[in-house]
């Protein structure tokens, strides 16, 4: 969608000197729901009593009217209006919270209705657009919800409903449907790193208690994550949607669902190639080794998937991708690396050679893993031919000393494991190198010939004489 | 061009597969990108028999290479016999049309299209539509969204029978319970409505475009606006009121501002669309909302809009309808809170002037544009400045000139030397228009400063502008005027600025005529041939090269000559590079 970052470029945006340090001084942001329309008037509720000043009779009835008088929004932006009003709602919203935690009997059939309403209306809101166009969350401060005074005692209130002992999902149910679920996936988006841990816990406890809405719930965050991965890389809430997913995950019964394991391979290996991979990277590793643990045989789809998607020119995601990579590799069983080796020692064979030396550092580093180590050792004559090539030139030609020690030991292990093969690769190194050279060679003449057929083609078609 | 076939002995398949399977994707991509090469080798016949089933079955590769396969395969069609054979090209496309990646997939849709133009009727129905079928049932969303795309290609040309099928499919996408291929229907919903009879517009299109404009899901909602500018187009006047408006008027006020925002963007489109009875009537209040909209993202979108939204008007109550409905709201915007708004406003709102005339200009508008001159914003001022033409002609600049001043001299200071460039190149036009005495007493010490800026984009810039000003007032003025404090820079300290003395003979010296050009600069050009840093003495020679058409064969012979010959016994290579190479475009080697 192309709508969201349209306002012209402005100038200081356009000077490409123009420091972030510079950009972050202007103060802390906050903003508010986008729906909100001043109405010019002062807001007026009548205040009510305390609920533990009626009897025990009237608190269902007073509950009620609390949770209507709640329904009202106020503006957040405006720092001097209607301050009177704005510590009212506070302070019932504050007594509604601990009224659910100690009260019992309070929940009504009729309460259900009016509590939904009353959190629907304050949470439910279209998010604003992002100030800044190209925000970066590592780097900048997020903006921040200047309603969250009385949003935080409205999640706060419906958190401790959830968990309340007297709930039941089979009233609720007909409540917290299918659109509240949609709408509360929406407000994920939300910049406030505050109202999205509130949003995990109460998606997290939706997903617990209502059976019924687990599969569409899902469903969502699957759709979620494909617009995110293919249409806009703009959501900020997917490290949450993910922490959530890995403890769903981990309650998936055996054998998996081939709807599991279509969302693993065609939705979160595909969002390893999002731009902004670092800010969820952690949380999508654990999903990806919590499937591996459940189902090993995944390990050949999600390791081919890894490569495919292997980052070309960002560094900083290729040290990522190596990283979960070993955490794969901790949990693989040893008949499915068999069948993965061979790519995938290719690809650690370019990391090891990568001029950038964290990447070829950390690829480095697998050598210090024993299991690992170990899946290498047995493999040796299949991994040795793979790598020796890499390591022979590093240990020559990479700038970095730290590098060419590491590599130093890595060829010493070989030289270890198996000392036949190792005397046979560097024996060959040399024609083997000629060789790659002659058919460079031949390749390049195919094409010239190739291509000399096409102009000689392309003449006679044009109708030309060839002089 | 494919006409014989290839040679089998010289290009056996297996050799160009191995090519296309190359293990390093670098390698592969490029095979693919000449695969029309491979196709000529191997001959129509052996394209179709072999290498397009080895492409079709082995689509598993990275999305680069198989965005370039999805690209190559819409020019295909001769190199596999021509029309007659270009149903072979669907399956490989079939598969790249349902592939995650969108790239690919926009891509193999694009071909597909491409190639359906191709198609005999008889082809489209035999091979195409059921392939479109198939894409649209198929069970992954990316078949379903490529599906999308190819109904408006093949519906004018089939039967009524599969005219109907085809309807019906593209309504069960748009209720599909994916958001993505919702939103590729919405997407196309336009598009295909065109290609539709109006009775099918009417009865099928309609309810569709009500459905996807309230969809659930705002993404949605929002490419419905643009599906309604071609639905809107495509119907009689007298149906508008009933089957459009109801809901164009709710996307209005949708709640959220993305939707809001797309109609703003939309705002002109749809005025020519709905026609002048419906815009008096409704969209000149949705537009006052809009320009009010409590998101600033909206507020400028619509912003921009202002001058061709007036523009467009209908003529009878053009004045009336803004001079009390919309210049109310543009006064408020131009002390809006947001950066943007304002510099959206002030990039069309010097328009207005010609619309309303010099009477309302002078009374109502100038004095929003001298507050938007004020403005604490450098961009809002700038967009002020660069629209001065359009009130030029209306009421002359002379009713700006005292606040213009203040202004520009701030923003030929400002910090952001890209604010200083965009000044410098509006002097010319503001030269033009206030006169040469306004400029002599005021802007010139401006331009002569930016010559010595520390950014060298500056100072070129300030050396192209000084031969536009030359071009306009004429080279006696020149002479007068700034010719002497160009030369006086050859004295400079500064090497970076000695250079620019150079730099601006290179540009002055046509406009300034031989006379100027024999008396005046030359002798600074060749006594700056001994200066100590070698890129001024390279420059010299380079600058000689550019003037020297403008001398007199005389002054060639007698005075550069002697000057490059010596340069080009430099010992500095450059210098020696660029003397020669004066010396033989001169013709005096």
């Amino acid at each position: 969608m192309s709508s969201a970052a349209t306002t012209p470029p402005s100038v200081d945006k356009v000077d490409g000197f123009s420091r972030k340090s510079v950009r972050k001084a202007k103060q802390k942001r906050s903003q508010s729901s986008s729906q909100f329309r001043s109405q010019g008037k002062p807001i007026e509720l009548t205040p009510l009593p305390l609920l533990k000043d009626v009897p025990a009779l009237e608190q269902p009835e007073l509950f009620l009217k609390k949770l209507q008088q709640c329904c009202t929004i106020f503006d957040f932006m405006d720092t001097l209006s209607d301050l009177k009003m704005k510590e009212y709602k506070r302070s019932t919203l504050n007594e509604l919270v601990d009224y659910v935690t100690v009260s019992r009997g309070y929940l009504t059939e009729q309460a259900y209705p009016e509590v939904v309403r009353m959190v629907s209306h304050n949470i439910f809101r279209t998010l604003p657009p992002s100030d800044s166009n190209e925000f970066d969350p590592e780097e900048d401060e997020p903006t921040l919800e200047a309603s969250w005074p009385h949003l935080q005692l409205v999640y706060e209130f419906f958190i401790r409903f959830l968990e309340s002992q007297e709930f039941q999902p089979s009233i609720a149910k007909k409540y917290i449907d299918q659109k509240f679920v949609l709408q509360l996936l929406e407000l994920f988006d939300s910049e406030d790193p505050r109202e999205r841990d509130y949003l995990k816990t109460v998606l997290h406890r939706i997903y617990g208690k209502f059976l019924g809405l687990r599969a569409f719930i899902r469903k969502q965050i699957n759709n979620i994550f494909l617009r995110f991965v293919y249409e806009t890389e703009h959501f900020n809430g997917v490290a949450e949607l993910l922490e959530i997913l890995g403890s769903i995950i981990n309650g998936f019964a055996l054998p998996l669902k081939a709807e599991h394991k279509q969302f693993l391979v065609k939705v979160l290996i595909p969002l390893h190639t999002v731009r902004s991979l670092s800010l969820f990277h952690a949380q999508l590793a654990y999903c990806i080794v919590q499937f591996l643990e459940k189902d090993p045989a995944l390990t050949e789809p999600v390791i081919r998937g890894l490569l495919k998607f292997w980052p070309k020119t960002c560094s900083q995601k290729e040290v990522m991708f190596l990283g979960e990579l070993e955490e794969i590799l901790d949990v693989i069983e040893p008949t499915q690396f068999v069948k993965i080796q061979e790519p995938l020692f290719k690809q650690i064979s370019r990391c090891v050679s990568s001029p950038h030396f964290q990447v070829a550092e950390r690829a480095l580093y697998y050598w210090n893993n024993e299991y690992i180590m170990s899946l290498i050792e047995e493999n040796s004559a299949m991994i040795l031919p793979i790598m020796f090539a890499s390591l022979y030139r590093i240990s020559k030609e990479h700038w970095n000393p730290a590098i060419v020690a590491l590599v130093y030991n890595v060829l010493k292990a070989f030289m270890e494991m198996n000392s036949l093969l190792f005397d046979e690769l560097t024996a060959s190194y040399k024609s083997e190198r000629q060789r790659e050279k002659k058919r460079e060679k031949d390749r390049e003449e195919l094409w010239r010939k190739l291509e000399d057929l096409e102009l000689k083609k392309g003449v006679q078609s044009d109708g030309i004489i060839p002089t | 061009m494919a006409g014989a076939d290839g040679d089998d002995s010289l290009y056996p398949i297996a050799v160009l597969i191995d090519e296309l399977r190359n293990e390093d994707v670098q390698l592969r991509l490029n095979s693919i990108k000449k695969l029309s090469t491979i196709a000529l080798a191997l001959g129509v016949e052996r394209t179709r028999t072999e290498l397009l089933p080895f492409l079709t079955d082995t689509i598993y590769d990275e999305d680069e290479v198989l965005l370039a396969l999805a690209e190559q395969l819409g020019n295909f069609t001769m190199l596999v016999g021509g029309p007659e054979y270009v149903h072979c090209l669907l399956p490989p496309l079939e598969s790249l049309a349902t592939v995650e990646e969108t790239v690919v997939r926009d891509k193999a849709v694009e071909s597909l299209r491409k190639i359906s133009h191709e198609h005999s009727p008889v082809d489209l129905e035999v091979h195409f539509e059921p392939l479109v079928k198939r894409l649209a049932s198929g069970d992954w969303f990316t078949s379903r969204t490529s599906a999308c795309g190819l109904f408006s290609v093949c519906y004018p040309r089939v039967s009524s029978t599969v005219k109907a099928e085809i309807r019906q499919h593209f309504r069960t996408l748009c209720s599909d319970d994916t958001p993505m291929v919702r939103r590729a229907a919405a997407s196309k919903l336009g598009e295909f409505a065109k290609v539709l009879e109006l009775e099918y517009v009417k009865s099928d299109i309609i309810s569709l475009f009500t459905a996807l404009a309230s969809d659930e899901q705002d993404s949605v909602r929002l490419l419905a606006v643009e599906a309604c500018v071609s639905i809107a187009t495509l119907l009689p006047q007298e149906d508008l009121e009933s089957l459009v408006m109801p809901t164009l008027r709710q996307a209005a006020e949708d709640k959220s501002w993305r939707v809001r925002y797309m109609v703003a963007d939309k705002f002109s489109e749809l005025q020519k669309a709905v026609g002048p009875e419906i815009t008096k009537n409704d969209l000149v209040p949705a537009f006052q909302n809009l320009l009010k909209d409590c998101e600033a993202e909206v507020r400028a979108a619509a912003a921009n809009k202002v001058k061709e939204f007036c523009e467009n008007l209908p003529e009878d109550s053009k004045e009336t309808i803004i001079m009390t409905h919309i210049l109310p709201c543009v006064k408020e915007l131009v002390s809006d809170t947001n950066q943007h708004v304002k510099s959206a406003l002030a990039s069309v709102i010097m328009g207005l002037s010609t619309i309303l005339g010099k009477d309302n200009t002078i009374e109502h508008l100038l004095p929003l544009f001298l507050a938007q001159l004020k403005d604490e914003c450098p961009e809002v001022r700038l967009n002020i400045i660069s629209n001065l033409d359009c009130v030029n002609e209306v009421i002359g600049i002379r009713q700006l000139s005292q606040s213009l001043l203040p202004a520009i001299v701030e923003l030929a200071e400002d910090a952001k030397w890209r604010v200083r460039l965009a000044i410098i190149e509006y002097m010319p036009l503001l030269a033009g228009q206030l006169g040469v005495e306004f400029f002599d007493e005021k802007l010139n010490s401006l331009c002569m400063a930016w010559l010595v800026d520390h950014v060298y984009a500056i100072r070129e810039a300030a050396t192209c502008n000084l031969m536009k000003l030359v071009e306009k007032f004429g080279a006696e003025w020149a002479q007068n005027t700034i010719v002497p404090k160009v030369l006086g820079m050859a004295n400079d300290p500064n090497y970076l600025h000695r250079m620019t003395t150079l730099f601006c003979i290179n540009a002055l010296s046509e406009a300034c005529g031989q006379d100027i050009t024999t008396k005046h600069m030359l002798p600074v050009v060749l006594k700056m041939s001994n200066d100590q840093v070698a890129n001024v003495r390279f420059n010299v020679a380079k600058s000689l090269q550019k003037i020297g058409p403008v001398l007199d064969s005389n002054a060639l012979q007698t005075e550069v000559k002697p000057v490059l010959e010596k340069l080009a016994t430099d010992q500095d290579m450059d210098v020696k590079y660029f003397a020669q190479e004066a010396m033989s475009v001169l013709a005096l080697a």
